[in-house]
């Protein structure tokens, strides 16, 4: 019983976690920029005021424009919900591996890029078809990294890659060198951030995931971002809980938890701020150069696999 | 032989080894002259790393010597040379257009399954710990001849060739602790050599059909020749 409230508990810490991410990537990025950026607690702010604001829908609109945001939610919540965040062994961990998680992930676009063509306009349409080109590209690069973890641990289950990789100790894997790059830049394609998509732009040129959302208000909206901000602290969590999941509760004591926080909010803290500072660094690519950019991140995953063979189990 | 049972010296050679086969799908694609120098250049290095580490978990003494000389020739001298041509030809900011670079790259990733293939009989017979990495050197070589069949341009054949060599090296080091010093050496001077004949062929392709493209090579017949060579000054480099 208690487990589950753990796992409930985990939930709901994803969701709370998420805006306070993209509120640290967005004012570190500011500092490196020389601006003063807006406060930490910002989006919470926007989410807060994007709640009470009227929600109007065009009367083009189909019954699915109106609840296609909430399906979006749930699904990238539920999927957030599988990764162990801050205690390994969880129910809602074990009942679903990694191809559920990327299943769930798949919905939740499907309904996105649904709702961006259903009320006509030109951008939705237009967002809708790129989102579509960038993730058809990303989800087989991403499911090649993430079958290289599965080989090395022999399951499919987050929380047995994390086991194993916590009782193996420190290794240096080529498999998981490689599987990291792949998954770092899937993850930087899905969660539209800058090489691949520009999350502040909304110049019609070069919007993505924006381009989708123009006819949102609202409640709508916020559940939007919302979700879209969860999917970034999901990538997030995958990569650090992944690659170093040293620090993560084992057990369910309340010191362990609390270690087990305090390990993930410091290690998240690292990657936005590495974020950030990667996107200050680099331009936006052009849209037709990410399939180039894709076919890295396949590269990745296939010679993650293929040195996993090679290399690490031989004869 | 698992990953898990290495000291952690021997990890780091294999890690090294992975990284220089992803550098050859680096070199593969790049399409900037002098950027895929630099990491030929990379990759020299990463080879002679490899050959140190060896040589510090395996107290293999003439190793030390090899790597140093790898060092020093595949990672500083002939980039240099390299780069040094480059600009004498003008070609520094020369990007070639490759045809399906997708397709080419998943070529190599085939090749890298059949030198595993290959090797799989010889690993059988268990050798060092470095026995793994031989099929990552054949892949190598392969790679490199793969880069020398579809490129055009002659200076990135020429980086094909020397990342075969590196596969070749890698190979030696891997699956015999090295060849003989005499052996090196002779390879070594053989390469420099190499490096320096191409260069003067690069100035001859170029003074006789004005570029390094050297699919331009087979239209050069006796008849065509006269009235064409116009036509070539014309399309510039290519």
């Amino acid at each position: 019983m208690t487990v589950w409230f753990i796992a409930l508990l985990q939930a709901l810490l994803c969701v709370a976690l998420a805006p306070l991410l993209i509120g640290w990537v967005r004012r570190v990025k500011a500092r490196l920029q020389n601006r003063r950026g807006a406060p930490l607690l910002q989006p919470y702010a926007d989410l807060r005021k994007l709640m009470v604001k009227e929600t109007r829908v065009a009367h083009t609109a189909s019954p699915l424009f109106r609840v296609a945001p909430y399906i979006v939610f749930v699904a990238t919540w539920l999927a957030c919900a599988t990764v162990p965040l801050i205690a390994l062994d969880l129910p809602t961990a074990r009942i679903a591996d990694i191809i559920v998680l990327v299943g769930l992930l798949a919905l939740g676009r499907f309904f996105l890029a649904l709702a961006g063509m259903d009320v006509g306009t030109a951008f939705g349409g237009l967002g809708a078809s790129r989102e579509m080109l960038i993730s058809s590209l990303a989800e087989p690069a991403m499911l090649m990294a993430v079958f290289t973890l599965a080989m090395t641990a022999h399951s499919t289950s987050l929380v047995g890659v994390m086991e194993h990789h916590l009782t193996d100790g420190f290794l240096l894997r080529p498999s998981y060198l490689f599987a990291f790059g792949a998954l770092v830049l899937v993850a930087l394609a899905e969660c539209g951030r800058i090489p691949v998509d520009n999350p502040t732009t909304h110049l019609e040129l070069t919007m993505v995931h924006e381009a989708m959302l123009l006819e949102y208000t609202g409640r709508h909206l916020a559940l939007m971002e919302w979700a879209a901000w969860i999917k970034l602290l999901l990538y997030g969590v995958l990569i650090v809980n992944v690659f170093l999941p040293w620090g993560i509760a084992t057990a369910f004591t309340p010191a362990a938890l609390a270690l087990g926080l305090i390990a993930v909010v410091i290690k998240l803290a690292l990657l936005g701020a590495a974020l950030a500072l990667g996107e200050t660094l680099m331009a936006k690519m052009r849209l037709f150069r990410v399939p180039g950019f894709l076919n890295l991140a396949l590269l990745l995953g296939l010679l993650g696999l293929l040195s996993h063979v090679i290399l690490e189990v031989g004869a | 032989m698992s990953l898990a049972v290495l000291p952690l010296l021997q990890q780091f050679v294999v890690l090294l080894a992975a990284l220089a086969l992803f550098l050859s799908f680096v070199l593969l694609a790049q399409t900037r002259l002098v950027a895929a120098i630099h990491v030929f250049a990379w990759q020299g290095a990463l080879v002679a790393a490899v050959t140190f580490t060896v040589a510090l978990s395996g107290h293999a003494g003439h190793l030390y010597f090899s790597a140093l000389l790898t060092l020093i020739l595949k990672a500083l001298l002939i980039p240099w040379m390299l780069h040094r041509l480059v600009r004498r030809l003008g070609l520094e900011r020369h990007t070639e257009r490759l045809r399906h670079p997708a397709l080419v790259v998943m070529a190599g990733v085939a090749l890298v399954i059949f030198s595993y293939w290959l090797v799989l009989p010889m690993v059988e017979q268990g050798l060092a710990f470095t026995r793994n990495i031989i099929a990552v050197s054949l892949a190598l070589v392969l790679i490199g001849l793969l880069m020398m069949v579809f490129r055009q341009q002659a200076v990135a054949q020429v980086l094909g060739f020397m990342s075969m060599e590196n596969g070749l090296f890698l190979a030696a080091v891997s699956a015999t602790a090295g060849m003989p010093l005499v052996v090196e050496l002779g390879v070594a001077f053989d390469l420099l050599v190499a490096m320096v004949l191409f260069g003067v062929f690069f100035f001859q392709i170029r003074d006789s059909i004005d570029s390094l493209n050297v699919d331009r090579l087979n239209r050069l017949t006796e008849v065509e020749s006269l009235d064409s060579a116009p036509h070539h000054s014309a399309d510039g480099w290519s």
